[in-house]
């Protein structure tokens, strides 16, 4: 455990230089998810950094695609490609586009960015894997405000009636959109009760505890005949102290100086 | 350096003008009213606010519903989203009837820059275009922004006004926008360059680089995409040697074949097509995807030159 804290620190830096170099981009909705996909990449999926394409592999999609400077970190962490790609992120002609493209970015998935339409395209990934007798499971990362969509609501049911026991998705449920609180703009409350009328098997976790997510991860994987919804509670902002739970830092770039203090705040957590 | 506006700015600005005087007008967005500015007249007018969220096809159903019942709604959101989320709930729910909804909409082209493919609208002006009904207005700067607002409120029916991110240099101290009248910036008899948006600014520096070369150039610009202005299309023809048209939009369906059902029907001239090709668009700032993708004022001063040699 004391090693995913570890490299969850060094993703949160990560961020953090990316988003300072390249002048824009989403530190909020980023800092939140890093526990969740560090726990993907580094414990939970069956991937090959060398052969991402490798068909038995687990799929992971980004549907909150403005957080895609936490998968850009991990990949390159995890030998995807070259770390020195992260330090021209949004620039023109380089391949780590603003959200995430499958075609310029070994280990992208998915392209998404539009936000509410992740799920679906996990759901058409699952269901290719029963298609095909493998084995392969399909996690899917949604915005607690990108499931105001009516998409996401839409695929929620195909995949309970498909019973899509090898997808597993994951809710950054850090309480905050843009314009204010979740529970301000559409008011989606109760989450768990929910989705549970979808007909979905749903946990609910802290989405910065590995222990916690770790132990949801494999519940999900144990779950049979429907898909799985791991509510994870999270901070928007997380790790750093000006930037947590504030709206204004859901889409903005720390100049040098907050870059600087956030750094040191992360390093000395 | 020249002079810099806000669209959006002035948008949300001229929001609360108009909100002031008339209390039948209704602001819709979806969880971007900081960026589209709509914040304004929700601050101001808290109880003709109204926040769907991030769900662009149920915010755009329901600004149908509050017309039909003789709301004047603007419904705000970025470019792509607003046209391509809730497309079928435009051209069913508002342009099928007529309905009095004001589309305005932040972000359009590939000026959104960094965010990449997934933000940059450069289809909307042709997705818009196509629906009856609809009238697709392109304002160039902040003063054009404000007379556009004052203006499609005036009108009864559908409006979709595309406006950018960045700040756009200053065109106008007063234009005069009419809805169906194009407005000649520079006269000129060798060739004619139509702009719209950010392209105008471009299209005037074009001119100036074409005249130290002893070419004299027409700049138009065409912020009333929809209607067009068929009499300053035919009159250009008439009078110059040919028509380039620029846009930060994809050429397929947007200004440039507004232009060109014209000049095609009624009097066939050269015409080129400047705007983005049918490509994927691709992260970067503002500067370097214009010269990425030729929409700079030297790319615009080449074609016409080649266009004049041919
Ligand atoms: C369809 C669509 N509408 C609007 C946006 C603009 N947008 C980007 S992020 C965002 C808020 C997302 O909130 P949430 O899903 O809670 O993300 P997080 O808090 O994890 O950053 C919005 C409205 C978008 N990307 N896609
Ligand atoms: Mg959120």
């Amino acid at each position: 455990m004391g090693e995913l804290k570890q490299i969850a620190k060094e993703v949160r830096k990560d961020i953090i230089r990316m988003i300072e170099l390249a002048g824009s981009g989403h530190p909020g909705g980023s800092l939140s998810c890093v526990e969740i996909v560090v726990s993907l990449y580094h414990k939970v999926m069956r991937h090959k950094s060398k052969n991402p394409k490798w068909p038995d592999r687990d799929r992971f999609v980004l549907s909150k695609g403005h957080g895609v400077p936490t998968l850009y970190s991990v990949l390159s962490r995890t030998d995807y490609f070259p770390r020195e790609w992260l330090w021209n992120l949004r620039k023109c002609g380089t391949p780590l586009q603003g959200h995430p493209y499958m075609r310029s970015t070994p280990g992208i998935e998915a392209s998404t960015g539009s936000l509410g339409q992740g799920l679906s395209i996990a759901n058409g990934m699952a269901l290719a894997g029963k298609i095909d007798n493998k084995d392969y499971r399909v996690y899917v990362l949604i915005g607690d405000g990108e499931a105001n969509e009516g998409q996401i609501w839409e695929a929620s049911m195909s995949a309970k009636r498909y019973k899509l026991d090898t997808l597993c998705a994951i809710l950054d449920h850090n309480k905050l959109q843009i314009d204010g609180t979740i529970k301000e703009i559409k008011d989606p409350y109760p989450l768990k009760e929910k989705w549970q009328a979808f007909g979905w098997e749903v946990f609910e976790v802290d989405g910065h505890n590995f222990n916690e997510l770790l132990d949801a991860f494999s519940m999900a994987n144990q779950t049979k005949g429907k898909p799985t919804m791991i509510i994870a509670n999270t901070v928007k902002g997380k790790g750093v102290s000006f930037m947590e739970n504030r709206i204004e830092w859901h889409g903005k770039e720390p100049n040098a100086e907050q870059a600087k203090q956030a750094l040191k705040e992360i390093e000395n957590a | 350096m020249p002079e810099l506006t806000s669209l959006r700015d002035s948008y949300g600005n001229t929001l609360i003008e108009l909100g002031k005087v008339n209390p039948n007008i209704i602001v819709l967005d979806a969880d971007l009213s900081f960026s589209t500015r709509t914040h304004f007249f929700k601050e101001i007018f808290p109880d003709r606010f109204f926040d769907f969220g991030i769900s662009e096809a149920d915010m755009i159903g329901t600004a149908a519903g509050l017309a039909s019942c003789g709301k004047i709604v603007f419904a705000s959101t970025f470019a792509i989203f607003a046209t391509g989320r809730a497309w079928d709930q435009v051209r069913l729910g508002i342009c099928y009837q007529k309905l009095n909804v004001k589309i305005v909409a932040t972000h359009g082209g590939i000026s959104t820059g960094a965010d990449g493919y997934s933000h940059q609208a450069i289809e909307d002006i042709t997705l818009m275009r196509v629906l009856p009904n609809m009238r697709v207005v392109v304002p160039c700067d902040a003063v054009q922004t404000k007379e556009v607002i004052q203006t499609i409120v005036k009108e009864e029916g559908p409006f979709y006004v595309r406006l950018v991110k960045p700040k756009l240099p200053v065109i106008y101290k007063k234009c005069n926008f009419k809805l169906g009248k194009a407005t000649t910036l520079e006269e000129g008899k060798d060739i004619t360059i139509g702009a719209i948006g950010p392209m105008v600014a471009n299209a005037l520096e074009a001119c100036k680089i074409l005249k130290s070369k002893g070419i004299q150039a027409r700049i138009i610009d065409f912020a009333s995409v929809k209607p067009i202005d068929k009499e300053a299309i035919r009159k250009a023809c008439a009078e110059t040697r040919g028509i380039i048209t620029c846009e930060d939009h994809m050429v397929t369906g947007g200004l440039g074949d507004a232009v060109a059902e014209v000049i095609l029907t009624e009097h066939p001239v050269p015409h080129l097509r400047i705007g983005i090709q049918n490509i994927v668009s691709e992260s970067g700032s503002y500067q370097d995807l214009y010269e990425k993708y030729g929409l700079t004022a030297h790319h615009i001063a080449q074609k016409a030159m080649g266009l004049l040699n041919t």
